[in-house]
């Protein structure tokens, strides 16, 4: 901690750290400095002189954003002089500003607008021609307006500092001078629109929501973006039941204002013209619409009989899907349907790190600690590709905190921009690479670990024998791809464990088949698909088993079916989820989409039809009951109930029984895709792929 | 070559080896045969510390415009860092009205070398750019010659005349952006970057070229060195005026009848300048203004001009010396276009990095634009002044002082002509052409 420094601002004294930057001391005693081009977090410009304030003896008004603030030091940020420049940059900003409000997308939540209406002149003399640009379109999600634009640079910053793409740059000069992507006329990016977001004004805008809906015309609701694993908050916009835009501008979840393509743009498949809105029944072999209630009737008949007969049930869980339908799931199998082959797809090993962490607290890192520990070590993943905000935390801390960054990849990837030391190694050779690390990763305070999936089982747990012997806290991630791999985990949808990581011999039962062994199995009477489309690349050994599917698309799985029942996704229903950080956060139900149920609905609309008692099938009361049985679950309920992120304390100890590490199967996903669900979105669909190597795991 | 002839009333120190006219630049040998680089052997045989002393004690002031002094900026060098130190030449010389830089880097390249080594000495620096801008095409092939022929005398390399120390020289083409000539612009030009100005502080000395330590000079205050070295801080000094040593080029210009490049010591009236080395106003006629140092510089009227020319007196008459191109203005010019060719260069060359700048420059240029068509206006007038004061000590940098200094001045200093104009306006303005929207 600096040492303190006492300085006035418009009157007030203030006790600030040396070198705090005038116009954050202001923002401390809550005086609103006005400012285009600074942005919190990243390089300073002085670009706009909107922040230009007074200060005593120095005979020029300073830009308060660069300006250190000093012992003793007076600043006025409303005296007449500083009123007076800023009202002069304001009439000089409008001066080739096209004033095309009325059909801006940007009209109503514009810095211009805004500033102009504090601090502006109501009349401007600009009487001359304009100069004038026409919109360019740069990307099937990316417009560029420059007559609009004002310069102020952000876009250029979260770009080239935030996700270390750069595909922005500055072209001509004086008032001819735009922003241009490096490709000339258009972006070869990672499509994030971080760069939308940003615009202070309507120069940037995104192809999805331009011209669909005023500001104000729309419901806000935050909830968890549906893609990858790592959590983020994106604040959905809706109109009438549709989604229409996504941003986090509220930086309300540990992301911030960061979202990746999909966050951003990738809910589009909510609304695509393939969901399911009615229930489907195979009848003369061919799915036909019928109502909810004959489609359940038929599933708890179907259920009951071949329970009745001790018939053999496979149950597969999704990644996708909530930790209450998860937990429900696997009550509903192993309890209502008293079999124990229960599996999701599994992305990562994380119940060998539980079991190799065992007598450690505080070995789990939190998305804070990414972007807090001195240094990282990445093993075999593509950040940047698989796990946007983990990459860009990562780069966040290397940028603010000069963290020291080690890789350990077959081969390139985008932090070898800035990290210390990157070594290549084949799958399976990790270890040796790691080991060569040793001496450098014990010069620093703390490390945090980050692996994929090619480190499972022993390999896991030689890491953390690695980790115990560099004689520094160490913390690790362990990657899973979909945005509730983890909770699906920590919710026992696997046939080895049970929620909370306890055996499954603990319920009296003995391990059921994997998800590959039910496919396989001959025998096999009945399939249930919870959100899940295990056929897409494997084939249906049993062929007269009953297969029941929940999902939003005629899928492959679904193509299969018996029962087909339309189910919602993530961004139409309430509940938790769990990133890949093991934080909770609270899904909020934004849209609607007509004819379908949540999974939790409609699996305890089969439980009540076949006369089972498994509870209410509430979220809430579900997540009660979660948080009252599974270990590590037990977190603070007001802080998901906000909308915050509580990280699970799993069990301290170790995991008594082993999932099968060779069912492991990463999704492979990039930056553009997203599992089945990705299929479905026809905006990651248009934009171009990204260069770079993906590894898999 | 040179473009003039010597005036009688010169002091010739950084050009006494030049002689009219002058066809080819001095070589190696001519130029060594002029006790060329003694002052570079006398240097080596110096402490560092000496010779910045030296160069201080010359009260040598920065020839590219601001007028900061050298010895002081070299003194700022933190010479114990472990980063390398670089020397860079700003020979982007590019201000309206200013023609001298030429001069140096076309008739005596080796005055350029020996200066920048004995700068190097002075600050440890290991490696030099002149940064020459990109139309002084011939200029470049001139120093890159010269730079060759350094090489090959050991002057430049891994044993500067066998000091032990390197030194390495390199010329380095700008792109034709006026903006280029503002230090840390040219710095961000120099590596391979858009030519837009840099946040101050950090500045070069501390964080320059490649974020290491770095002086920046103008071509003619490296060119001054040697002699200083020579013959002393004390001796270069007594040349000039208080606190403003030595001699300069002056860049004559405009309606004079001798135009061209004069070395005088600073301090030299201008009047004089204007009439005995200039040979005063041509055709006899009345003199108007004089723009005192490159047309960014505030006007001074006819009655005004009877002053000393040297920084400090000059800034104290509310204009400045920058970088010596005096532009003199008959009672024939016509001010209002004068003030608009000027704001139209500005517009053309405001980067466009901030606000204040990028605007004010182009809308200013509009009004002018109007005013010299005739179709002004007279709340037009306290318009520009007033968009200038918006702009004046807002920028990010000095350009849009530069484009706001001659503006105010000229507009206040020159009011009624303004107005006239705009009275004696008689400008028919056709009405817009009509057409028929449908073509039976």
């Amino acid at each position: 901690m600096a040492d303190l420094i006492t300085l006035t601002i418009d009157g007030r004294k203030l006790k600030v750290p040396a070198g705090t930057l005038v116009i954050e001391a202001a923002k401390q005693a809550g005086i609103e400095i006005p400012a285009f081009c600074y942005y919190e977090g990243f390089s300073l410009q002085a670009a706009c002189r909107m922040c230009l304030v007074e200060v005593e003896k120095m005979p020029k008004l300073q830009p308060s954003c660069t300006l250190p603030a000093a012992d003793g030091m007076v600043v006025h940020t409303e005296s007449p002089k500083v009123a007076d420049a800023r009202k002069g940059m304001l009439e000089f900003l409008l001066t080739n500003h096209p004033l095309d409000c009325p059909v801006c997308d940007k009209g109503g939540e514009c810095e211009l607008q805004d500033m102009v209406f504090r601090y502006g002149a109501g009349e401007s003399r600009f009487t001359e021609i304009k100069y004038h640009q026409d919109e360019k379109q740069w990307s099937p999600l990316v417009y560029y307006d420059p007559a609009r634009c004002i310069l102020c640079y952000r876009c250029v910053r979260v770009c080239d500092e935030g996700l270390g793409v750069g595909a922005l740059g500055l072209t001509y000069r004086g008032v001819a001078a735009e922003i241009t992507p490096s490709h000339g006329d258009h972006l070869e990016c990672d499509e994030c629109g971080w760069c939308i977001d940003v615009c202070p004004v309507g120069a940037l805008t995104s192809g999805t929501y331009r011209y669909q809906s005023r500001p104000w015309e729309m419901n806000h609701t935050g909830t968890i973006c549906t893609h990858c694993a790592d959590g983020c908050k994106t604040t959905l916009s809706v109109r009438n039941g549709a989604i229409i835009r996504a941003n986090n501008r509220d930086r309300s979840g540990y992301n911030g204002e960061f979202l990746c393509v999909k966050g951003r743009f990738g809910y589009d498949f909510v609304h695509s013209g393939e969901r399911l809105q009615s229930p489907m029944i195979r009848k003369n072999g061919k799915l036909e619409p019928v109502s909810w209630s004959e489609a359940l009737a038929a599933v708890a008949t179907k259920f009951s009989e071949i329970k009745a007969r001790g018939g053999k049930f496979g149950v597969i869980g999704s990644t996708r899907t909530t930790n209450e339908e998860n937990y429900y799931l696997q009550k509903f199998a192993r309890q209502g349907l008293g079999t124990a082959s229960v599996d999701h797809h599994r992305t990562g090993d994380v119940p060998a790190l539980i079991d190799a962490l065992s007598g450690k607290t505080d070995a789990l890192a939190a998305m804070a600690d990414l972007y807090q520990a001195k240094a990282a070590l990445v093993i075999g993943a593509d950040l940047a590709q698989q796990h946007p905000l983990i990459a860009y935390q990562l780069r966040a801390n290397y940028r603010h905190h000069k963290m020291a960054a080690y890789l350990v990849n077959p081969g390139a990837s985008r932090e070898e921009q800035y990290a210390k030391k990157s070594v290549h190694a084949p799958p399976g050779k990790e270890m040796e690479a790691v080991a060569s690390l040793a001496g450098e990763l014990k010069g620093h305070e703390d490390l945090v670990v980050i692996f994929g999936a090619s480190l499972r089982g022993e390999g896991v747990r030689q890491l953390v024998s690695f980790g115990d012997t560099l004689g520094i806290p160490v913390k690790y991630v362990c990657l899973v791809d979909y945005s509730n791999s983890r909770g699906a985990m920590d919710m026992g949808l696997v046939p080895e464990l049970l929620p909370g990581y306890r055996s499954v011999r603990e319920a009296g039962m003995e391990p059921g088949l994997a998800l590959d062994e039910m496919l396989a199995a001959k025998d096999l009477d009945a399939l249930w698909a919870v959100g899940a489309n295990p056929l897409e690349s494997a084939e249906l050994a049993s062929s007269a088993a009953f297969v029941v599917v929940q999902d939003l698309f005629l899928t492959e799985t679904a193509r299969r079916a018996e029962v087909v029942l339309p189910a919602q996704s993530a961004y139409e229903k309430n509940g938790t989820v769990t990133s890949v950080t093991g934080e909770v956060q609270k899904l909020k139900a934004g849209a609607k989409v007509m004819g379908t149920k949540a999974d939790l609905e409609i699996m305890g609309l089969i439980a009540k039809e076949m006369g089972l008692n498994l509870g209410i099938w509430s979220p809430d009361k579900v997540f009660e009951e979660i948080r009252r049985t599974v270990r590590g679950y037990n977190i603070p309920l007001p802080v998901v109930a906000t909308g915050g992120a509580a990280q699970t304390t799993p069990v301290n100890g170790r995991v008594p029984a082993m999932p099968r590490p060779e069912h492991i199967r990463p999704s492979g996903d990039t930056l553009f895709t997203s599992g089945t669900l990705g299929r479905y979105s026809k905006r990651l669909s248009s934009v171009m792929e990204a260069p770079g190597e993906l590894f898999k795991g | 070559m040179l473009y003039n002839e010597p005036s009688p009333h010169e002091t010739r120190i950084l050009t006494r080896r030049l002689v009219y006219p002058q066809a080819e630049p001095i070589g190696y040998e001519q130029y060594a045969a002029q006790q060329g680089y003694e002052a570079l052997r006398k240097a080596l045989a110096m402490t560092p510390d000496a010779i910045i002393d030296e160069v201080k004690k010359s009260s040598l002031r920065g020839r590219g415009g601001a007028g900061f002094p050298a010895g002081m900026k070299w003194s700022f060098v933190d010479r114990k860092s472990p980063k390398p130190k670089y020397i860079v030449v700003n020979a982007d010389e590019g201000e309206p009205g200013t023609c001298k830089d030429r001069i140096i880097l076309e008739n005596e390249p080796h005055r350029l070398i020996e200066g920048c080594v004995i700068a190097a000495r002075a600050i440890g620096a290991e490696r030099g750019w002149i940064y020459i801008r990109g139309e002084y095409r011939r200029m470049i092939e001139t120093m890159d010659r010269a730079i060759a022929e350094a090489y090959q005398q050991g002057i430049l390399g891994a044993n500067v005349l066998g000091s032990g120390t390197r030194f390495d020289l390199y010329t380095h083409t700008g792109a034709g952006s006026y903006e280029c000539g503002e230090e840390s612009a040219l710095l961000e030009s120099l590596e391979g970057k858009r030519g837009n100005p840099r946040l101050k502080p950090p500045f070069p000395a501390t964080s320059g070229a490649f974020q290491c330590p770095t002086i920046v000079n103008n071509v003619e205050t490296f060119s001054a060195v040697p002699d200083i070295i020579m013959n002393g801080g004390d001796w270069y000094a007594a040349l000039g005026a208080p606190r403003n040593g030595g001699t300069r080029l002056f860049c004559l210009s405009g309606h004079v009848n001798k135009p061209g490049v004069y070395e005088l010591p600073m301090g030299y009236n201008l009047l004089r300048m204007i009439n005995d080395v200039g040979g005063g106003i041509r055709g006899g006629k009345k003199l108007k203004a004089v723009v005192p140092g490159g047309s960014s510089c505030p006007i001074l009227k006819a009655e005004e001009c009877d002053i000393a020319m040297d920084f400090d007196t000059l800034a104290k008459a509310g204009s400045m010396l920058g970088s010596g191109g005096v532009i003199i203005l008959d009672e024939t010019t016509d001010m209002v276009k004068f003030l608009y060719r000027t704001m139209k260069f500005y517009a053309h060359e405001s980067c466009g990095w901030c606000i204040p700048c990028r605007e004010g420059t182009a809308w200013l240029k509009k009004i002018l634009e109007r005013l010299d068509a005739g179709v002004g206006v007279s709340k037009d007038l306290d318009m520009v002044d007033q968009l200038a004061q918006s702009m004046f000590g807002r920028t990010f940098c000095a350009l849009g002082d530069a484009a706001a200094m001659p503006a105010m001045s000229i507009i206040r200093k020159f009011r009624a002509e303004f107005e006239e104009r705009i009275r004696s306006a008689q400008v028919f303005i056709p009405a817009p052409e009509t057409r028929p929207l449908v073509v039976l």
